[in-house]
């Protein structure tokens, strides 16, 4: 076991991949010759030449497309976004060739491709800087779509992305590459559209993902006070979405809340609460909560940031609500 | 350049190169047709009077090259080798068709032939040829990648992106751009700032140039240099080919916006006419020829669509198979 930062288990996954696979290359903004905006591909330049690790110019677009190009053609690259605010650039690429190929071309051309990058709001950072893309791309069938609470996962969920033979799209957080998580020395990955319970509990089932896990593990205290015992579930792939898990879980507390760090409208929360309500109609208790953004873009100021955020209040208010308390 | 005398030439190019072109436009009215029968609906682009630039760029390509192409490619496909009746009942939307029914008229694929799309997006292939020139640069290889597109894809943003990849990173890419004049129903001169679309290729220090697209050996001659430069450098070339497509943008469009004179001007100098003329000062054929060869074709392309139209629907399972790849 070491202790890793987020940033190091990111890496450690692309090196070991890269390692086992000459087909991988990296390309993005800063990747190579200054490691990286946040410094997850340090080292990986040096390790492995400017053949396997390319600094791009600023054009998402551009070599979004030229990545999937020679996806196609047989390479599997993984590509950095600086941000997923800039990776919106690069969306008609994502959607329409990444996502479509493999279908529209009769199972000829799949395209095994990473795009990693940080996603959601960080801090400070007003209105393009702060959004979160997964409900946009969540919503277009080809894609899948990771987005994980720990390093650990983060590792294990990489790998076995970058061994996908579709398209895949991460998400990291700019506010979590510095968080510490001990991880174990040996090989390991993570299967996607497999989720997994976090906390158990008998009360409420809490579902978020990202950093919103460890926002709801903020409220345990606040809610133990209240004698309400939340389990958190970590879907870790929004798409494929593990409904089953959530379905188990529900069945079992009969109250669920939904913590996404995204507006409220045609989001992935949107999407949990709807098939809960069909699939476990006769199991709930209450209605499914949620909590948002609130339905504005982002303000800059760090106080109004704060406002329109979810955060252990609101989350804590959600609880007690589908408890009736 | 030294031009070549027609005599230099192996007879049976001169003829083959004349024979594609006739099956191209012979298949592409019977597109047309089908398409007004309501055979299959949809958009449908056709290449009729483009034919010399697809023949003339695609008789110097190796079988392992690469062609990419936009939303007008079915004669593009049928040269790069996917059969033509594969081509016809993908059109027809049939299971037999080249990407089962799933891509339709813009959307044409072949793994095995090295076809990759058929792009409906304007200027989307240029950067997916990019990357297949990435991907031969990657693996060291010989071949080169054929990226088709029109004079209104190369005010797409990707276009400029591309290319600035391609020059900085020596990809082998022959970027073709199909100057027939008209994006849609817009004369490409009311929105670019240039009247040469080759400059473009300034603003990237890489080597650029154009053709006669209207004449099938020009191009054939033009290109062969180009290409053996490019698998000789690497590096990547940017061509303009002055063209005009006879039809309106897609079947549904009577192309209002341009005069009859101006497309008789280049029906008089039509590619398949020329090279028909060419054919006979070299006294390999005559008129008589001539005739039989189009009644042949004409006979072959009703071949097509009765196998387009006989073809089976596809399966209701294929509508759920593709989206993920195991």
């Amino acid at each position: 076991m070491a202790e890793l930062t987020y940033r190091e288990a990111l890496n450690r996954a692309m090196d070991e991949e890269m390692s086992r696979d000459d087909r991988i290359y990296l390309m993005g903004e800063e990747v190579a010759e200054y490691n990286g905006a946040y410094k997850v591909s340090k080292g990986l330049l040096d390790k492995y030449g400017p053949t396997r690790v390319w600094d791009t110019p600023i054009s998402e677009s551009g070599f979004a497309g030229l990545a999937i190009g020679s996806a196609m053609a047989g390479l599997r690259p993984i590509v950095e976004m600086m941000t997923w605010n800039f990776g919106i650039q690069a969306f008609d690429h994502i959607i329409n060739h990444a996502a479509k190929m493999y279908y529209m071309s009769g199972g000829q051309f799949n395209v095994p491709i990473v795009f990693r990058g940080p996603n959601g709001p960080a801090h400070m950072l007003a209105a393009t800087h702060s959004q979160n893309v997964e409900p946009m791309l969540t919503n277009i069938p080809g894609l899948k779509i990771v987005s994980h609470s720990c390093p650990y996962d983060g590792l294990g969920l990489l790998k076995s992305s970058i061994r996908d033979n579709s398209p895949v799209i991460f998400m990291e957080s700019e506010l979590t590459y510095g968080q510490k998580q001990e991880i174990p020395d040996e090989e390991y990955t993570i299967p996607l559209g497999v989720g997994e319970i976090k906390k158990e509990g008998k009360d409420v089932t809490v579902i978020c993902w990202n950093r919103m896990v460890d926002l709801v593990r903020r409220s345990l205290e606040p809610l133990e006070k209240d004698g309400i015992d939340i389990e958190i579930l970590d879907p870790r792939t929004l798409q494929p979405l593990d409904e089953e898990l959530i379905f188990q879980s529900v069945r079992k507390t009969h109250r669920v809340v939904v913590v996404e760090e995204s507006w409220s409208f045609a989001s992935v929360g949107a999407q949990i609460s709807d098939r809960v309500q069909k699939e476990c109609f006769d199991d709930l208790d209450a209605p499914v909560g949620r909590v948002n953004l609130d339905f504005v873009p982002m303000p800059y100021n760090e106080h109004l940031e704060e406002l329109v955020s979810p955060d252990v209040e609101k989350v804590c208010q959600a609880v007690r609500e589908v408890c009736y308390l | 350049m030294a031009k070549k005398k027609t005599e230099d030439y192996d007879p049976e190019l001169l003829i083959s190169m004349y024979k594609d072109m006739l099956l191209y436009r012979r298949f592409e009215e019977s597109a047309n047709r089908a398409y007004n029968k309501g055979k299959f609906a949809g958009f449908c682009h056709l290449h009729i009077g483009q034919e010399a630039v697809c023949v003339g760029v695609q008789k110097n390509l190796q079988e392992s090259d690469y062609v990419l192409s936009g939303y007008r490619s079915h004669t593009q496909s049928i040269a790069k080798g996917i059969e033509p009746q594969k081509v016809m009942a993908e059109l027809y939307g049939k299971a037999t068709g080249c990407t089962l029914g799933k891509g339709g008229s813009m959307h044409m694929f072949s793994k095995e032939k090295r076809f990759l799309g058929g792009h409906g997006i304007v200027g989307g292939q240029i950067a997916l040829a990019t990357g297949v020139g990435f991907k031969i640069r990657y693996d060291k290889e010989n071949d080169i990648c054929v990226c088709y597109f029109g004079d209104g894809a190369i005010n797409q943003g990707q276009f400029y992106e591309s290319l600035n990849m391609a020059a900085t990173w020596d990809l082998p890419v022959l970027y073709v751009i199909e100057n027939n004049q008209y994006g849609m129903g817009t004369n490409f001169r009311r929105v670019t700032s240039i009247d040469h679309l080759w400059k473009r290729a300034l603003a990237f220090d890489m080597d650029h140039s154009d053709v006669d697209g209207m004449n099938v050996m020009s191009v054939y001659d033009h290109v062969g240099e180009v290409i053996k430069n490019i698998r000789k450098t690497k590096r990547p070339h940017l061509l303009e080919a002055l063209t005009y497509r006879y039809r309106g943008h897609s079947v549904s469009d009577p192309a209002t916006y341009r005069s009859k004179d101006e497309l008789q001007s280049y029906q008089d100098k039509d590619p398949i006419i020329t090279q028909g003329k060419l054919l006979k000062k070299q006294k390999l054929v005559d008129d008589e020829t001539l005739d039989k060869w189009n009644k042949e074709t004409k006979a072959k392309v009703k071949e097509f669509e009765k196998f387009a139209d006989e073809s089976a629907e596809p399966d209701h399972d294929l509508a759920y198979q593709h989206v993920y790849a195991e």
